[in-house]
């Protein structure tokens, strides 16, 4: 097996460049009506009246579904009961109660979008409306443990806690001490498709929904329990996705609110979020302040860290971001405590979005360790190393692979980082402040219990199928190399199928643990299958390549085809060894002095994850975390109305994230890794790591550049002036 | 967006009558700053006239100046080449407005009349006194980080939004329109209206009134110019705050100057005192910040939109210290 | 332009209008609802999903087409407005089954990741190299950015343009 796999052609290109790729919201069904939601207007309160007349009158309108009328679901889960991450509590049109702004409040479904669209705005709500509490930073509401099990990461759970030593006595002798707040607005996904289901029902009791979901799985459980129908009735299909980052990650109210529709109307509906909608009940990343303190020797030696903090969640429901998880992982630190609280609000749930905890909590512990590190006059880099893991600093268990001093040397001798100035504003261009930054980017190597079927034919093509989803991350394409590799195909003989709840289990495509988990499963299917090939005895050689090709022994047997399952399980290795994948990311920016317009102009990272599958694939995703790294720094910003616990920036215009002309050159570099314990395939996964050290380092390169320390995100030129 | 009726017309006679038979109509033209509207139910029009087919598409610039159709697209004339030699501050202002795609469809007279961008304004569960007259302002004490901070009224805060009325603003132009009045010529200045007690009204068109061209006195002395805009990202996003600005340097005293601000203002704003400061001045930092200081004089800021105020002085200074022949 | 009303008996139809027009290289007759936008002409009436609906504001890109030519968002664009007039879409770039070299270069360059801003920058793209064949990054960059893109390919869309401008000027 290769360490980096060839850059493999998406398999899915051609169909995405000529328009053929379906996306949830263009499946053609007959008959299909179109549905649109109608949203709250207040944050919290009670619906006291609702006048739908107009609306129901209106041209094409074949219902108007509020929650006088809604069909009465089954008793659905609570903060308290819910099974699962994806098991959010919903909004389905139960009662009267108003718990947060733009909040689905009632259904439209007419004949044509437009109709539907314009008798949403005819339905006339009366509230009764009580005080809001929607900002973090202002709130007087008392921070708490979040109730259990806690929903912060996907792939698993994660204590709130964590001590080790003693902080406070080596707080109090350390030589060095720096103390500082960090503080994160919500952040909204904003995929460029935006949420979009359709629902098909077959009778009372069987239904079909196509929809742009991160996990078809956890859909159909979702849709099952919320509409109290049995799993196995229930199908999801997600052939393209177009973006998730987190928010189609779980199942949010429109999902089982599009089938209740089509239920009511007697037709299939479709129903698509307008951009506006996006902002608000389908998640976002929580509002989160950090303060981080850290102790250290004049060496940059560190003898405690305490990083504590807490982030926004609803009144409702739970999400808790880790966002102490790198800092317990990143450096050798004897003395460490740790603690997340979150804190209720009149707002929507936060959910996961790329790289939850760890790009949060990343840029509150790198930008302090930069901090450290102006403080001792030591380069930020040196300060890192000294302080380097060479095993888990939490648990004490080797890491099952770690190359990070490897990814600090390569990105720094590409970035040329030491022909750094350490004084701040001491490198300009013409009349630009020029300033450099670096920070550690890490992310979990996680891995999820994953199936998946491979079916090899007499005409020597294979059909591998897993129920897994691509979010445009490569599924398609990483999955056929790695279903070509086992069974020594060329991956033109080869077809990778997904997203149907038909096929075999798979995870939620959720923190960067698809390619780990299905390649996994695909990989051991397709061994499978040539074992069971190779059990037909009479010379089934278990390698077409030198030997006998499969199709010809299938032929020999009579045999038009053969199958073999594989479910996956955890590999006991993984509680003996501590899986990361690290990386080093270097920045340059330009400020201008004046009116604190900062643009990144150069960007390196390293990154070793394991073994690369794909180093087209997986260059995409680097850079484009490497991107979302940079607007989580400089753009990204969900803002709320103080009063009407409404986002106001609720569209793309005001919501900013870059555009062409604001990326720079950044390059991507891998360190070849081989990872034999994390998985059989050894992969880590690349999905998220990208974007861990981006802000850190921007905000590090802006202070170089100005000596000024924004601790606030998004750098704006406002905080500069 | 409401069932509508639609009309094309090929002259402006037939739009004109078109419009006064019916006041819930009004003309369709690049549509960039009205479907979206209407979409969002912000703007409720039962009938579109649509004057896209009027040939008001054409561009003379002669000695005596220039005149500009109505129907010319923001692209065409941004890269018109006499244009781009002439009045290069327009152009600069156009190239600096929203995206390729939407300067091919927008239109001189349709971006005269572009709706700002106030999040309360474009949000119909919210007060807005532009929107929905007496409703009040939630803007005022709310989130205001683009609002304006000159021109403003205790019952609107909203700022306009285009860049190209910043450039004619500053070149004087005059707005031609044919009305049920007949012809009328109006400064640029008058054209349009503070918030005052009527936010709703924004320009001084009567209902009916058609654009038909704007024309720009020649650039005599004031070829030598700037357009800066600030904003958040590099491209496509609405100026925080924005300068248009030209000198007219003999020696090196300063014999004409135009300012105007774009981001700032309730309306594409003319800084007259500011301009006033700078004539007869050397043209140096020195004058340069004492007329900034002048172009913000008055402004009345709100807690999110402060900054504008200290970003507006600085981009003044540098829009005029970067104009060829300012030191 | 024949855009009168066209008073149908159906009180309910009294806001369609017929239209005629070419959508890539094929004319087509309809009778539309007055309200439709051009996206959601090609999308619901057409079937021509390829267009994609991002924000339906003008704000995002995704549903950019060539409109006679020039490039436009198919949200902003009434459909009554396109009577006589050409459309272009994603789905008509390719010549037969053979590619345009935008297609192919942005499919080899995996400049196309979830692939649903891919359309309207294809769009984008090929009107820009129609006008400026030797187009430079900074023209690039500026010219696509009306186009969004979440997976923020920006690098491999620059790369993917640029090798299609060199095929493009070949000749190929």
């Amino acid at each position: 097996m290769k360490k980096i796999g060839p850059p493999v052609d998406r398999v899915d290109g051609p169909l995405k460049v000529t328009g053929g790729a379906r996306y949830a919201a263009e499946v053609p069904v007959a008959r299909v009506a179109h549905a649109v939601l109608v949203l709250s207007t207040i944050a919290r309160g009670r619906i006291t009246g609702m006048d739908t007349g107009k609306a129901e009158r209106a041209p094409g309108v074949l219902a108007v579904i509020t929650h006088k009328n809604a069909m009465h679901l089954p008793p659905q889960p609570t903060r308290e009961t819910r099974a699962s991450q994806g098991d959010h509590v919903l909004q389905l049109l139960q009662d009267d109660h108003v718990l947060y702004n733009r909040q689905p409040i009632a259904i439209v479904v007419a004949d044509t979008f437009e109709r539907a669209q314009h008798a949403a705005h005819l339905v006339a709500v009366r509230y009764e409306a009580a005080p809001v509490d929607v900002d973090l930073l202002r709130t007087r509401t008392a921070a708490r443990a979040p109730h259990p099990p806690y929903h912060g990461t996907v792939a698993q759970t994660l204590p709130v806690e964590s001590r080790r030593g003693d902080v406070a006595a080596a707080l109090a002798a350390a030589a060095v001490r720096v103390e500082e707040v960090y503080t994160i607005p919500a952040e909204t996904h904003n995929p460029m498709e935006p949420h979009a289901t359709i629902a098909v029902w077959h009778g009372p009791t069987h239904l079909t929904v196509y929809d742009s979901t991160q996990g078809v799985f956890e859909d159909q459980r979702k849709l099952a329990a919320s509409l109290g129908l049995p799993r196995e009735n229930v199908r999801v299909i997600s052939h393209y996705i177009g973006g998730g980052f987190g928010t189609k990650g779980a199942v949010w109210s429109h999902v089982p609110l599009a089938a209740m529709a089509a239920q009511k109307v007697g037709r299939p509906v479709k129903l698509v979020l307008s951009r506006p909608q996006m902002f608000g009940p389908v998640g976002a990343r929580p509002q989160i302040e950090q303060r981080v303190v850290i102790g250290a020797g004049r060496d940059g030696v560190l003898a405690a860290i305490r990083h504590e903090g807490r982030s926004s969640v609803s009144q409702f429901d739970q999400f808790c971001e880790h966002f102490t998880a790198p800092t317990r992982a990143l450096y050798k630190c004897p003395n460490l405590d740790t603690t997340e609280r979150v804190v209720s609000l009149d707002i929507a749930t936060p959910c996961q979005m790329r790289a939850p905890g760890e790009v949060t909590g990343t840029f509150a512990l790198e930008s302090a360790l930069d901090e450290l590190a102006v403080k001792l006059a030591i380069d930020p880099l040196e300060l890192r190393l000294r302080n380097y893991a060479e095993t888990d600093p939490e648990t004490g268990r080797p890491w099952s692979s770690k190359s990070l001093r490897q990814c600090y040397q390569t990105a720094a001798e590409k970035f040329g980082w030491s022909r750094k100035k350490p004084q701040p504003r001491s490198m300009v261009d013409g009349k630009l402040l020029v300033g450099w930054g670096m920070a550690t980017a890490t992310y979990p190597a996680n891995v999820r219990p994953a199936s998946a079927i491979a079916t090899l034919f007499a005409d020597g093509t294979a059909l591998v199928r897993a129920g897994t989803q691509d979010i445009g991350t490569g599924t398609y394409t990483v999955m056929t190399q790695v279903a070509a590799d086992a069974l020594g195909l060329p991956v033109e003989k080869v077809r990778f199928e997904l997203g149907d709840t038909d096929m075999p289990e798979t995870p939620t495509s959720g923190g960067s643990c698809t390619a780990a988990s299905v390649g996994s499963a695909v990989h051991q299917a397709c061994l499978g299958a040539r074992e069971k090939l190779a059990r037909l005895g009479n010379g089934g050689g278990a390698d077409p390549s030198v030997d006998e090709p499969f199709a010809a022994q299938l032929a020999r047997h009579g045999m038009k085809r053969i199958e073999a399952r594989y479910d996956a399980k955890q590999l006991e290795t993984r509680d003996r060894y501590a899986m990361r994948a690290f990386g080093a990311q270097f920045v340059e920016v330009r400020v201008d002095p004046e009116l604190g317009e900062v643009r990144v102009s150069r960007a390196v990272g390293a990154f070793a994850a394991g073994r690369i599958l794909n180093a087209k694939t997986a260059r995409s995703q680097l850079l484009g975390g490497m991107i979302w790294g940079i607007s989580m720094a400089l753009h990204e910003n969900t803002v709320y109305d103080p009063k009407l616990g409404r986002i106001m920036n609720n569209d793309l215009s005001e919501y900013l994230v870059p555009v062409n002309l604001d990326i720079p050159a950044i390059d991507v570099l891998f360190v070849p890794e081989d990872d034999p314990y994390v998985n059989e395939i050894g992969v880590k996964g690349v999905g998220e790591i990208g974007i861990t050290g981006m802000a850190a380092a921007v905000a590090n390169a802006v202070y170089h550049a100005t000596g000024r320390r924004i601790r606030d995100l998004p750098i704006t030129l406002d905080k500069l002036l | 967006m409401r069932e509508i009726r639609y009309l094309s017309v090929a002259a402006e006679g037939p739009a004109i009558r078109a419009l006064q038979a019916d006041t819930d109509a009004t003309y369709l033209a690049g549509g960039t700053s009205l479907l979206d509207l209407m979409k969002l139910e912000v703007l409720n029009f039962a009938q579109l006239v649509d004057v896209n087919a009027i040939p008001l598409t054409k561009i003379e610039v002669s000695n005596d100046g220039a005149r500009i159709g109505s129907m010319v697209r923001n692209s065409d004339l941004a890269l018109h080449p006499e244009i781009a030699a002439r009045y290069p501050l327009l152009s600069e202002a156009l190239l600096s407005g929203a995206s390729p795609q939407i300067r091919n469809m927008a239109t001189v007279g349709g971006n005269l009349l572009q709706r700002t961008r106030c999040y309360y304004y474009r949000d119909p569960s919210t007060a807005c006194n532009k929107r929905n007259p007496g409703s009040g302002c939630a803007a005022i004490d709310g989130y205001n980080r683009n609002h304006a901070i000159l021109g403003t009224s205790d019952h609107c805060i909203a700022t306009h939004a285009s860049d190209m009325c910043v450039a004619l603003a500053a070149l004087d132009a005059v707005v031609h329109t044919q009305g049920p009045g007949g012809e009328r010529h109006i400064p640029f200045a008058e054209f349009h209206r503070l918030p005052g007690d009527h936010p709703e009204i924004e320009s001084v068109l009567q209902h009916g009134e058609l654009i038909t061209a704007v024309s720009l006195p020649p650039p005599t002395g004031l070829r030598q110019s700037r357009y800066l805009k600030i904003r958040d990202r590099a491209s496509y996003a609405f100026a925080l705050s924005a300068v248009a600005a030209a000198l007219r340097i003999e020696g090196n005293l300063i014999r004409g100057a135009r300012i105007a601000l774009g981001g700032v203002g309730t309306k594409p704003w003319r800084a007259v005192e500011a301009e006033q400061a700078l004539v007869g001045k050397p043209a140096n930092r020195a004058t340069f910040t004492l007329a900034a200081a002048e172009t913000v004089r008055g402004a009345r800021t709100r807690p999110h939109n402060a900054f504008k105020v200290e970003l507006t002085r600085r981009a003044v200074v540098r829009a005029l210290s970067t104009i060829r022949g300012a030191s | 332009m024949a855009t009168d009303l066209i008073p149908l008996g159906d009180p309910s139809l009294r806001q369609k209008v017929r239209l005629e027009l070419v959508v890539n290289e094929e004319r087509r007759d309809l009778v539309i609802d007055g309200y439709k936008s051009l996206l959601e002409l090609l999308r619901e009436e057409l079937q021509l999903t390829g267009t994609k609906h991002g924000c339906e504001l003008g704000e995002c890109g995704a549903c950019a087409v060539l409109l006679d030519g020039q490039l436009v968002l198919s949200c902003l664009v009434a459909a009554v407005e396109c009577d006589g007039r050409s459309v272009q879409t994603v789905e008509g770039m390719q010549n037969g089954p053979t590619l345009h070299p935008l297609q192919s270069c942005f499919a080899d360059a995996g400049a196309a990741q979830c692939g649903y801003c891919t359309p309207g920058f294809l769009l984008a793209a090929k009107e820009l190299l129609e006008r400026k064949p030797d187009a430079t990054r900074a023209e690039i960059a500026e010219a696509l950015s009306g186009q969004l893109c979440r997976c923020t390919g920006y690098l491999q869309i620059f790369e993917a343009v640029e090798a299609a401008a060199a095929q493009l000027r070949g000749g190929r």
